[in-house]
């Protein structure tokens, strides 16, 4: 990717900063959409811009509980990237919850064994792939309220898996990417919600255009950027707002806010 | 119905008519290598840009006080049968074999001629570029290709199947009172499902399943919100390697809010049904043809399997009106003129129906 189509979302990050060599390293980044927008096109560009960066080292652990590996395939291909040989050059781990976390109904699971059962299997990834000196590794959930179905409703649980992980990934370097549904959480007391916020260190928030239906824009998108390191400048939080269209097969467009579209088309 | 000759006008007409390729009755070819199979309703299939895709999950939200969603049951479950699929149909009642003999069979609805040559003569007028896409897609009749092999049918509701009609077909029903928990119908639906198994060669059938009203009070899961997320989780991975697709309608006011999102979340389509209220004077004065209309449809998610791209549908609300009282037909909402204010961006959207005449658009 050239300089020209990092995208106004990279820039928001902070992925296009070039002084850093990975900026996301430590954090976590979290992805909410809702029923009318879907935000799993965030997950599928920062999944390229895993692989598409000039460090070998970086590596990804795609925990996949709403879509099968198929899909994600066809849809990566489209943007560049091949899963397949990703996996296969042990850079890409898939963790298929969809289809082998359903299958053996026999056993019955308790939601916490299914997480820890998870969570073994990452920590064999992770420790593999350190073996292997990937040391940038990225830890992808799709999405969290099914993670929370696959616990049988125990958001404990799940925050003590979310908890695991980003401990494991601090230690190493690594960053967690996940998604979750903002409006599943809205009308609840909502302790996972709000503890995932306070988690994250980059929050992007996917909602349809509050204006309605409009042919040429697909949602708008908000990112809000937690400040790293105490500096002065550096204290307050940095709030970027974008409509988005998104393509096959460029990652998307982004269009800022008080602006002409057909202008601002990065 | 000359579909092929018909001038191509927008992307949507080309994948249709490269679709008419498909050899097996009752399957298409879609985009990023899906297949659809049709759900019964041919405006649907239209504004669904080609129908229910194979492997999906469609939830369909039901009103609360009245029975719409079992229209659009009726009509998935009956092109099933026309295309000698198998179904699997579960419902809350004692009996749901019982439901079989209201599925109301294929007719021809003569309106379609009359609509056709009204197109027809309409293409003899010099019509302005920009006015085309008014009357273009009336004459994208998947169905009638070659009379026996439609993708779609029109179904006459008021004249059920025949009861030898039953016999020979793949049909299964369970009812859901006749056990506790929910794994015994997951059991079912998985050993229905291992008939249509996924492999990569070409499709030879596709099973369709219809539950109803899944999370009816009178069934013992329906206190189990997490049991019936986590059947609805393994159905769903069930159907993603297999060649089917199942209907589920559930009524999202039995369920809390925040569960009731969780279910949409799960859908791959989602449509919403809404009955109207007899004497609403103040929707009868905002849209034409008021007095024809029997509910709302709502769509409110389409299929994104293999894409990251959302469909941008050009209206997203549709009456569903029986056109001789017979046919179900969906329209655009067109809104009467009222003085002075009317939303002159939604005059675009008076031609996505597939059955748009001229007289709809009165703007």
């Amino acid at each position: 990717m050239s300089r020209m189509t990092s995208n106004l979302l990279d820039e928001a990050i902070g992925l296009d900063d070039s002084t850093s060599l990975s900026p996301l390293v430590g954090r976590l980044l979290l992805v909410e959409d809702c029923v009318e927008t879907s935000g799993a096109f965030v997950l599928h560009h920062l999944l390229k811009r895993a692989f598409s960066s000039p460090h070998s080292s970086n590596a990804v652990i795609f925990i996949a509980f709403s879509q099968s590996f198929v899909h994600y395939e066809r849809v990566l291909r489209k943007l560049g990237c091949n899963l397949a040989a990703q996996r296969d050059s042990h850079r890409f781990f898939f963790l298929d919850m969809l289809t082998v976390g359903c299958s053996d109904r026999s056993g019955k699971e308790t939601g916490e064994g299914v997480l820890v059962g998870l969570y073994c299997k990452i920590q064999r990834a992770v420790s593999a792939l350190i073996q292997e000196n990937k040391r940038h590794v990225t830890i992808v959930i799709d999405d969290i309220p099914l993670l929370e179905v696959a616990a049988n409703g125990s958001s404990n649980h799940v925050l003590d898996f979310l908890h695991y992980c980003h401990t494991l990934t601090s230690e190493i370097g690594g960053s967690i990417i996940a998604l979750s549904h903002e409006d599943v959480y809205l009308d609840i007391e909502r302790p996972l919600i709000l503890q995932m916020e306070y988690l994250a260190d980059v929050l992007i928030k996917v909602g349809p255009l509050a204006t309605g239906i409009a042919k040429d824009v697909h949602g708008q998108l908000t990112v809000l950027n937690k400040p790293v390191g105490g500096l002065e400048e550096n204290l307050r939080n940095r709030v970027h707002n974008f409509q988005f269209y998104i393509k096959e097969n460029v990652p998307f467009w982004l269009l800022t806010r008080r602006s002409c579209p057909t202008s601002s088309i990065y | 119905m000359e579909a092929t000759t018909k001038p191509r006008t927008s992307s949507f007409s080309r994948n249709l008519s490269s679709a008419h390729s498909s050899q097996t009755p009752g399957l298409k070819h879609g985009p990023n290598g899906t297949t659809f199979i049709s759900s019964g309703i041919p405006d649907l299939d239209k504004i669904l840009c080609g129908g229910f895709p194979l492997g999906s999950l469609v939830l369909v939200m039901e009103d609360a006080e009245a029975p719409h969603h079992m229209l659009l049951l009726r009509n998935f479950m009956s092109q099933g049968l026309v295309h000698n699929q198998p179904l699997l149909y579960a419902s809350p009642s004692r009996d749901p074999r019982g439901f079989l003999g209201t599925l109301p069979s294929p007719g021809t609805s003569k309106d379609n001629k009359s609509r056709d040559s009204s197109a027809e003569q309409e293409k003899g007028l010099r019509i302005a570029w920009q006015y085309k896409k008014y009357f273009g897609e009336s004459q994208e009749n998947v169905n009638a290709i070659d009379g026996k092999y439609e993708f779609c049918n029109d179904f006459d509701l008021r004249k059920p199947f025949d009861r030898h009609f039953f016999s020979g077909k793949h049909v299964e029903c369970v009812s859901l009172l006749d056990s506790s928990s929910l794994s015994t119908t997951l059991d079912r639906c998985a050993t229905f499902l291992s008939q249509v198994p996924r492999n990569d060669g070409n499709i030879s059938s596709a099973g369709r399943i219809a539950i109803q009203s899944l999370c009816a009070p009178q069934c013992d899961h329906s206190n189990m919100e997490w049991e019936m997320l986590s059947f609805l989780r393994s159905l769903k991975s069930m159907l993603r390697s297999s060649n089917a697709v199942a209907v589920v309608t559930f009524s999202p006011s039995l369920l809390l809010p925040s569960f009731s999102k969780r279910w949409q979340h799960m859908a791959d389509t989602l449509l919403s049904v809404k009955a109207i209220p007899d004497e609403d004077k103040e929707l009868a004065n905002l849209l034409t043809g008021y007095q024809d209309m029997v509910g709302l449809l709502n769509i409110h998610k389409v299929a994104q399997i293999n894409t990251q791209v959302p469909r941008i549908l050009e209206a997203t609300t549709f009456s569903i009106k029986l056109q001789k009282r017979r046919f179900l037909v969906l329209e655009c909402l067109n809104q009467a003129p009222v003085d002075g204010s009317t939303g002159s961006s939604y005059g675009s959207t008076g031609s996505c129906s597939g059955s748009s005449k001229a007289g709809s658009l009165d703007f």
